[in-house]
């Protein structure tokens, strides 16, 4: 029993001997094979690669160009972009002589108008002086009976002043004052008397000039007024043809028409009311101080038929 | 009123010319004076037997019937209706084709009443054909004939655009320009308000206005001696500047904006509204223009207008003006704040006495300018007294500029503007709160406890 033990224990020492070894012979049968198969796909995969390695280089290498031009190009269109809003859109000294031009501009319309105001005023003042001066020669016409005469000195001459005041310049200067009536000046006349066109007062009178009802008829064989207003106050009443402008539609169709026939006349020859009077103008006529037989004729310069009173009918 | 109508009713019916004319004289002054007399007039029907013999009649009938007919339309747009109703417009047009001035000046100002109330009135008055008429009234050397018709162009033509395409179209603007060189101040006051009133409707009318060639005579127009022809001169500006930047940017070509501020510097009152009123338009356009203003000077009289003036819709409209102008770039804000306005417009906003129109056009203005208000100077007084929604723009302001300038930094805090802010009270979260976190993050530590 010990050798079977002995026996059991070798088989058993044996067993685990070769299983061992087998263990180890599969592992390292595995270890090959996985060896080998990594060998077969990095072989395989370099061929793969280097295959496609010129491809994705050159991709590359392309991507690589495109970035650096695409970063030229936009450093190129920065700069471009900034001087041309800078120079054109933007434009810093344009604007600042824009506004130096605008406010020079301004200077000058301020001082135009500056003289402008007072050319007015001074005009005004003209005006105003003139009409002083106006009516103060009225007032010296007027009262032209304070001159001083040769005894009596007036009261704008008094003894004590060593020279006559202006007023008795004035006076001495005015025509007396007639006494016929003078017309009224209506206040309008003197904001217009400088507008050439306009010479009477605004047209508007409310008041309407009424004849008075005990005025005298005027003698004579005159016609009755009423009469003679309507007459010429007679509204114009022209014609259609009259009345139609020169531009309406029916002129200018007429117009038209008009200008179709002086372009194609239907009859060549007109149409002559007095044809023999024509014919008569193209005759030719030779007058009368050339026509003689051998040259001048001595009738109508040189003597006139002469007058025989005996041959005369009428008398008998 | 006690039965005066239905006596003079048959006198329109006599014999006599010249007591027809009394009655239509008499009728006319009755009709002028008082609405219910000319409202008895119209009902008693005595309005067709006026027309009825008008074509006949010499020239004073004539111009009693067109004061009657004047009188009675210019009470309300009823009668004015009443009026067109019973033919009037017709007989005013025979009218205006007499030969006689006085009658074309009755027969055009009636017409000018009742084209003034509304816009179906003035085209029934178009209709019926009166602007070839009144554009030849024009042309007459009548002083009184040009203006009465001027004035009834611009009653015709202020209602709508197709209305002042049809007296355009009749020619009228070229008369009308070479009427501004004419020395009477009435006329030219009609004639400006014509202008202006065809200009308003748009960019095209206003266009043909211009090429009327009256620019610069219009600025001569800006220093007449009378204020309404100032303002009606400052009005057509307005109503041209206000289309496109190119008209604006023409006006500014040829001086207007000086002469505009001379303008406005010289006269007082509501006289100075429409001048306010161009500046604020050139300005809002752009920047450039807004520039162009304020280099001929603008902001000063605008800045004296707020000052001065008592009546509300004026002080509105000169902050309103500051606003635009200021609202474009730092450059403009700078300009405007140097000049101190921003206390006073401050103030208006602040003050109780001012109206809901006027509170709210000096805040938008305000915050308009502060939004692009780099001058710290000027906001410091603000600072102190500013409300709450004003308080955050001028912070946020301070906000974007301390953290780059330390000589400012240095000066706010000196000025007792950091203690300022320290003392507002903001929710946290909120956009004030972090303006003042940024402006607490530009000092050290100890300098902000």
């Amino acid at each position: 029993r010990a050798i079977d033990e002995d026996r059991k224990t070798k088989y058993i020492a044996a067993l685990k001997i070769q299983r061992w070894f087998r263990a180890c012979r599969v592992r390292a049968y595995l270890r090959h094979l996985s060896k080998t198969a990594t060998l077969i796909q990095k072989w395989w995969r370099g061929y793969l690669r280097r295959k496609n390695f010129r491809e994705v280089v050159e991709r590359a290498y392309f991507i690589r160009k495109l970035k650096f031009y695409n970063e030229m190009a936009v450093r190129i269109q920065k700069i471009w972009r900034g001087y041309y809003v800078r120079k054109y859109i933007h434009n810093f000294y344009a604007l600042k002589k824009y506004l130096e031009a605008v406010s020079v501009n301004n200077e000058l319309v301020r001082s135009e108008l500056q003289e402008y105001a007072e050319m007015k005023e001074n005009e005004e003042k003209m005006k105003d002086l003139e009409k002083k001066e106006k009516e103060k020669k009225y007032q010296a016409r007027k009262m032209h009976y304070l001159l001083s005469t040769e005894q009596i000195p007036g009261i704008y001459n008094s003894p004590f002043r060593k020279s006559p005041d202006p007023m008795e310049l004035l006076l001495r200067k005015s025509k007396p004052l007639t006494h016929r009536k003078q017309k009224i000046q209506s206040s309008f006349a003197d904001e217009l008397y400088d507008w050439p066109t306009c010479k009477k007062p605004p047209a508007f009178v409310t008041a309407l000039p009424l004849l008075p009802a005990d005025r005298q008829k005027p003698q004579g064989p005159f016609r009755d007024p009423a009469e003679v207003l309507r007459q010429r106050y007679k509204p114009l009443e022209p014609t259609l043809r009259v009345r139609e402008s020169m531009n309406s539609p029916p002129a200018r169709a007429r117009e038209a028409t008009g200008r179709e026939e002086w372009r194609s006349p239907i009859h060549d020859n007109e149409f002559l009311p007095f044809s023999s009077y024509h014919k008569k103008a193209e005759k030719y006529e030779p007058s009368l101080c050339k026509s003689g037989k051998y040259g001048r004729e001595a009738y109508g310069t040189k003597h006139f038929r002469e007058v025989y009173p005996k041959k005369w009918i009428a008398d008998k | 009123n006690s039965g005066v109508v239905c006596l003079l009713r048959p006198l329109l019916l006599d014999v006599v010319p010249s007591i027809r004319q009394t009655a239509a004289l008499a009728l006319g002054r009755l009709a002028d004076y008082d609405v219910e007399l000319a409202e008895t007039i119209v009902k008693a029907g005595i309005l067709p037997q006026l027309m009825c013999s008008l074509p006949e009649e010499n020239r004073y009938y004539k111009k009693a019937a067109a004061f009657v007919l004047r009188g009675i339309a210019k009470h309300s747009p009823q009668l004015a209706q009443a009026v067109v109703q019973c033919g009037a417009l017709e007989m005013l047009v025979i009218c205006l084709e007499d030969f006689d001035p006085g009658v074309k000046e009755g027969a055009s100002w009636a017409v000018g009443y009742i084209a003034r109330h509304n816009a179906e009135l003035s085209q029934a008055v178009v209709d019926a054909g009166t602007v070839p008429l009144l554009v030849l009234c024009i042309q007459e050397p009548e002083i009184a004939l040009k203006r009465i018709a001027a004035s009834t162009l611009s009653d015709i033509s202020k209602h709508s655009p197709e209305l002042a395409q049809t007296v355009v179209d009749a020619g009228a603007i070229a008369h009308l320009a070479q009427m501004i060189l004419n020395p009477d101040a009435k006329l030219k006051r009609q004639v400006l308000s014509a202008l202006s009133q065809i200009a308003k409707h748009s960019v095209d009318l206003a266009e043909l206005v211009v090429e009327a060639e009256i620019f610069p005579v219009v600025l001569t127009c800006l220093k007449d001696s009378d204020e309404y022809v100032k303002k009606n001169g400052a009005t057509l500006i307005r109503e041209i500047a206000k289309h496109t930047p190119e008209l604006s940017q023409f006006i500014v070509n040829s001086g207007g904006v000086a002469a505009v501020i001379d303008c406005i510097g010289s006269c007082k009152g509501t006289v100075r509204l429409p001048g306010i009123m161009t500046l604020g338009y050139v300005a809002a356009h752009s920047e450039n223009l807004s520039m162009a203003v304020i280099v001929s000077k603008g902001i000063s009289p605008l800045c004296n207008c707020l000052i001065e003036e008592h009546e509300d819709h004026i002080k509105a409209a000169a902050a309103w003006a500051l606003g635009q102008i200021g609202r474009h770039t730092a450059e403009h804000a700078r300009h405007v704040a140097i000049a101190n306005v921003l206390p006073t417009l401050l103030d208006i906003f602040v003050d109780t006495r001012s109206s809901e129109d006027l509170k709210m056009k000096a805040s938008r203005s305000l915050k308009n300018i502060l939004q692009k208000c780099t001058y710290l100077p000027a906001l410091e007084p603000l600072l102190h007294e500013a409300p709450h929604n004003i308080m955050k723009h001028i912070i946020g302001q301070f906000s974007k500029v301390l953290p780059h300038d330390s000589k400012a930094r240095r000066l706010f805090v000196t000025s007792g503007g950091l203690k300022k802010v320290q003392e507002i009270k903001a929710e946290p979260g909120s956009l004030l709160q972090e303006y003042i976190n940024t402006i607490n993050n530009c000092y050290p530590e100890e300098i902000v406890r």
